[in-house]
């Protein structure tokens, strides 16, 4: 069936199986790898994206439960070349290592942020307690999304690296 | 640590990573990113029984699908003679089972289709009719006379007997322990578990006919090892292999192994001239890959009656699973488990260890294990509390009692192991100085009166990691050497092929501070390339905490053949003899006059140039290097646990988690405590849910993330670091390994504070993982079998 999709400001018309999922909609049909897929049962959270501002987990919910309706990846955070502070945030603190949940443990941080600039460390690891990391014991991302909540309104040099 | 913006950008120290930037826009590229034209995917159809001969399989309804392209069988692969493939263990492993099914999950048939969602539907389309057997479930069953034999495949085999190994001084420890004033025993097991990286295994393989090139891309941590293992077993030749491991979605060690669904897949573009994808979807990464652990140990200790130990001896029942796969040096069937002695100073030990065959997947060594010291580690700090708890002594005073003192290094352990540096006494009085332990030893006696069960566990390790010196240590023949490549271009900047592969441990970012201490060039001056074996030197890749101790060391020494070229350029530029020249970050001058030198890119230009150099000597500056590791290098540190226990429910809450590292020369600190932070989550996850338990037909038990419970931001506490230095005189920079050395020393600190929490209740032990219900059980004195749910 056909669906209209606005994905990082972009509306992108596809004719999709009932049956697929958004996970495989943005990766396979847009090429937005940044999207990760890991465990089927909605317990890992690294294919977490924001619909209509809410994080939700993609490998749960079909495309075509997407229809008309905004998404926002990884690939949309960095706005004119300026990173968004999740992103910076988590380059500084070293809030990741092989980056496989990176992606939507920004989105949902950055959901949290929105509703809650300045979240206490409980908050922060309850809000990312559906999003699994198996690299960083969480520690750097708790100080990660505490970097970006401090730095929320000022605009920051892009990692050159 | 946050880094500031005054990191330094020559050398060592906190340097933000140069991967970042990428991951953090999602422009990394894993495997389940690539794309090729034309490619299909792959699907695999797994077996519903632990045990069963298979009667028949019918794939006609699934070849009629019409977006199929190909299925794969048993039977076909017999044809080509891949039905079995060697495993790491000189064993043999179904590629796609042909006789009988051997444990639940096993690869049974291969769908190559033009999309992911068709080869899943062609699956159902598949008919296999199984005759279920006898399961053998409990490895404290594998050997009875009447179980059913599993390997009925290799020839005259009449049980399920792997191998009986020992390790150690029999008489010896059997005479220390005959004369003991005190004897403590306990079996302690080590469950077992998966490393459950959030991404799953996967490869897109590639095979160009008109050329006979096979291009892999595959998130394996050992690339170089892959190639040559396809070349062996398919007789493909290697220098049509390429493998490409891009950016990895964390290993811990899962993705080592050769697994049947990467046979299969280059089958599969063999068969159809196209790409295939295969890429496990989460179940399939549980059941059927390289799990770790399973050892059910029997541990005994014999001490004076004032704490100090004589000798130790051990038994161990292994269970590897239905095929022996376990991944290790090759002289070492129980990997470096006879590393159980620990940190103490006595003079007897002995341990013998049995491998038994079971209806379970294959593996064993994976996990951040450190080839089975995690397991080495785990029984000998929990024997060390049972002893404590027998003698009524102080845990932290009985160890440090027993600790190898720092003068007695270089110090020969009772099974064979030179430890090659520590301060041991100084890293537990610096973990107990963080926790402040007279005072939680003081909190703790008023909380008991009170009736509140709170725990305090310390647990002290030292690991072996760096495999290894190649006199002593290969896989499948294969020695665990490791080589570097480094080219300086004309104007200074630099590219360095190494043979590891990342995983997330940062290696573009350290292997360039690495070359940037030694020569001086700006860390964003320096590339580095990894994970592609046309253009990097062989090398056995990244496990075992092994890059830093042999790749970081093959940095090293190819930066200093670099440097001492650049030494004869210098002399030739400033027309003073190589002796007159002193070196000083990035610069060689004239000794006494400081003034008159020339810098490494200077040199750089000139060693391109038209420059007369000494008869002999070759232009550029360009060198390479092979390292073979004189000694393993031997991290150690001190960790401290303070758990809460809720009586009423079993729930365990780890308030506080001290860990004092010393690995040696940090080349970047703050991705060792990155390393440390990620291990210690393990030690979490490991003591209190993750288990992959068996019912008694053999299914598993944690087939997914819903059962299979790994810990998140809420279980996990802020950790507390501390350090201490103290360089290996084995490594030309003074490092050790780091990244598996929380996993390894995390759990047993956690057992011990629980066990210490229960003390009032008389709980001496409780197997891992310590779930509330498991806990709940042990206070009424019904302690579970963790492994088993029959």
């Amino acid at each position: 069936m056909e669906i209209t999709v606005r994905v990082n400001g972009v509306s992108y018309t596809r004719d999709v199986e009932p049956r697929l999922l958004l996970v495989h909609f943005l990766r396979d049909e847009l090429g937005l790898t940044g999207t990760h897929w890991g465990c089927d049962t909605s317990n890992c959270g690294v294919c977490t994206v924001q619909v209509d501002g809410k994080p939700v987990k993609s490998c749960t919910m079909l495309a075509v439960m997407a229809d008309g309706r905004d998404v926002l990846t990884v690939e949309g955070l960095e706005q004119d070349g300026k990173l968004d502070p999740i992103q910076e945030g988590f380059s500084v603190c070293h809030g990741l290592q092989c980056g496989f949940c990176t992606p939507g443990m920004m989105l949902t941080a950055k959901a949290l942020l929105r509703e809650n600039p300045n979240p206490s460390e409980q908050e922060i690891r309850e809000a990312i307690s559906g999003n699994l990391c198996r690299c960083t014991g969480y520690e750097n991302i708790v100080r990660s999304v505490r970097w970006a909540a401090e730095h929320q309104a000022s605009t920051t040099e892009g990692v050159s690296a | 640590m946050t880094v500031t913006e005054e990191a330094p950008k020559i050398g060592f120290g906190s340097h933000r990573r140069v991967e970042d930037a990428r991951f953090i826009r999602g422009r990394g590229n894993y495997v389940d990113d690539v794309q090729l034209p034309g490619m299909l995917h792959g699907a695999i159809l797994r077996s519903p029984f632990a045990h069963a001969k298979i009667v028949s399989i019918d794939t006609s309804a699934a070849e009629a699908h019409p977006k199929v392209k190909a299925v794969i069988t048993g039977k076909v692969l017999e044809t080509l003679n891949l039905a079995w493939m060697p495993t790491m263990s000189y064993d043999t492993q179904a590629v796609l089972a042909t006789d009988k099914v051997r444990f639940q999950g096993q690869e049974v048939a291969f769908v190559v289709a033009e999309d992911r969602y068709s080869a899943r539907d062609a699956l159902e389309l598949i008919e296999v009719e199984y005759e279920p057997l006898p399961v053998v479930a409990d490895a404290k069953r594998a050997l009875d006379p009447d179980a059913p034999v599993i390997r009925d495949d290799k020839e005259g085999k009449t049980d399920n007997h792997i191998f009986d190994w020992e390790a150690g001084d029999k008489a010896k420890t059997d005479e220390a322990f005959a004369n003991a004033e005190v004897v403590v025993a306990e079996d302690v097991l080590y469950p077992r578990s998966h490393p459950a990286p959030l991404e799953t295994c996967g490869i897109v393989a590639d095979m160009d006919k008109v050329t006979g090139k096979l291009t892999i891309w595959c998130n394996t941590q050992a690339p170089h090892a892959h190639r040559t293992v396809y070349a062996l077993v398919a007789g493909l030749p290697e220098q049509k292999l390429r493998i490409i491991a891009p950016d990895i979605g964390g290993g811990f060690g899962n993705k080592v192994p050769v697994y049947p669904g990467y046979v299969c897949a280059i089958v599969g573009s063999i068969v159809t001239g196209k790409p295939v994808k295969w890429v496990e979807d989460r179940s399939e990464n549980l059941v059927s890959t390289g799990f770790a652990r399973d050892y059910h140990m029997h541990g005994e200790i014999a001490a004076t009656r004032d704490g100090k130990i004589l000798a130790t001896r051990v038994n161990v029942l292994a269970d590897h699973g239905a095929f022996n796969a376990t991944a290790q040096p090759s002289k070492y069937p129980s990997g470096f488990f006879h590393i159980f002695t620990g940190s103490y100073d006595y003079p007897a030990s002995y341990c013998k260890v049995t491998g038994v065959y079971t209806n379970k997947a294959p593996g064993g060594v994976a996990y951040a294990c450190s080839f089975r010291i995690t397991e080495a580690v785990y029984l000998i700090e929990r024997m060390i509390d049972v002893l404590a708890r027998k003698l009524n002594m102080d845990p932290a005073e009985l160890r440090m009692k027993n600790l190898i003192r720092p003068e007695q290094f270089p110090y020969r352990t009772p099974t064979g192991w030179e430890y090659d540096s520590g301060d041991y006494p100084r890293a537990l009085r610096e973990a107990m100085r963080i926790a402040g332990y007279e005072d939680l030893r003081r909190e703790q006696a008023e909380k008991r009166a009170r009736g509140e069960l709170m725990g305090i566990g310390i647990s002290f390790f030292t690991e072996g990691v760096g495999a290894g010196p190649r006199k002593h240590m290969d896989i499948l023949g294969l020695g665990m050497a490791d080589g570097a490549e480094l080219r300086i271009h004309p104007t200074g900047k630099a590219v360095l092929r190494i043979s590891v592969q990342t995983q997330g441990q940062g290696h573009e970012t350290t292997y360039a501070q690495i070359v940037s201490h030694e020569l001086g060039i700006p860390v964003t001056d320096i590339e580095v390339v990894h994970g592609d074996t046309d253009q990097t030197p062989f090398g056995l890749g990244t496990y075992g905490s092994r890059s830093t101790p042999v790749s970081g060391a093959a940095t090293a020494m190819v930066a200093r053949k670099v440097r001492e070229r650049a030494r004869i350029v210098a002399a030739a530029m400033l027309e003073v003899s190589v002796d007159d020249l002193e070196w000083e970050a990035g610069r060689f001058y004239v000794r006494g006059d400081v003034e008159k030198g020339k810098t490494i890119q200077e040199i750089a230009l000139a060693a391109h140039s038209s420059l007369e150099l000494p008869e002999g000597v070759e232009g550029h500056l360009d060198a390479t290097c092979v390292y073979n590791p004189p000694n393993l290098t031997y991290p150690f540190g001190a960790y401290i646990a303070v758990v809460d226990v809720d009586p009423g429910t079993g729930v365990v809450k780890v308030r506080r988690f001290i860990a004092v590292d010393d690995c040696g020369t940090r080349i970047n600190p703050m991705i060792v405590e990155g390393q440390i932070h990620g291990g210690l989550a393990d030690g979490v996850g490991m003591a209190l849910m993750q288990v992959m338990a068996f019912d008694s037909e053999g299914n598993h038990l944690g087939a997914s993330f819903m059962d299979y419970l790994l810990p998140t931001a809420l279980e996990c506490p802020s950790w507390e670091l501390g350090a201490t230095v103290t360089p290996s005189p084995h490594h030309p920079l003074g490092a050790k390994g780091v990244g598996e050395s929380a996993t390894v020393g995390s759990p047993a600190a956690i057992v011990n504070a629980v066990i210490d929490a229960l003390a009032p209740y008389g709980v001496e032990h409780i197997d891992m993982p310590l779930t509330p219900a498991n806990v709940w059980s042990a206070i009424q004195g019904r302690p579970l079998r963790t492994d088993l749910a029959l």
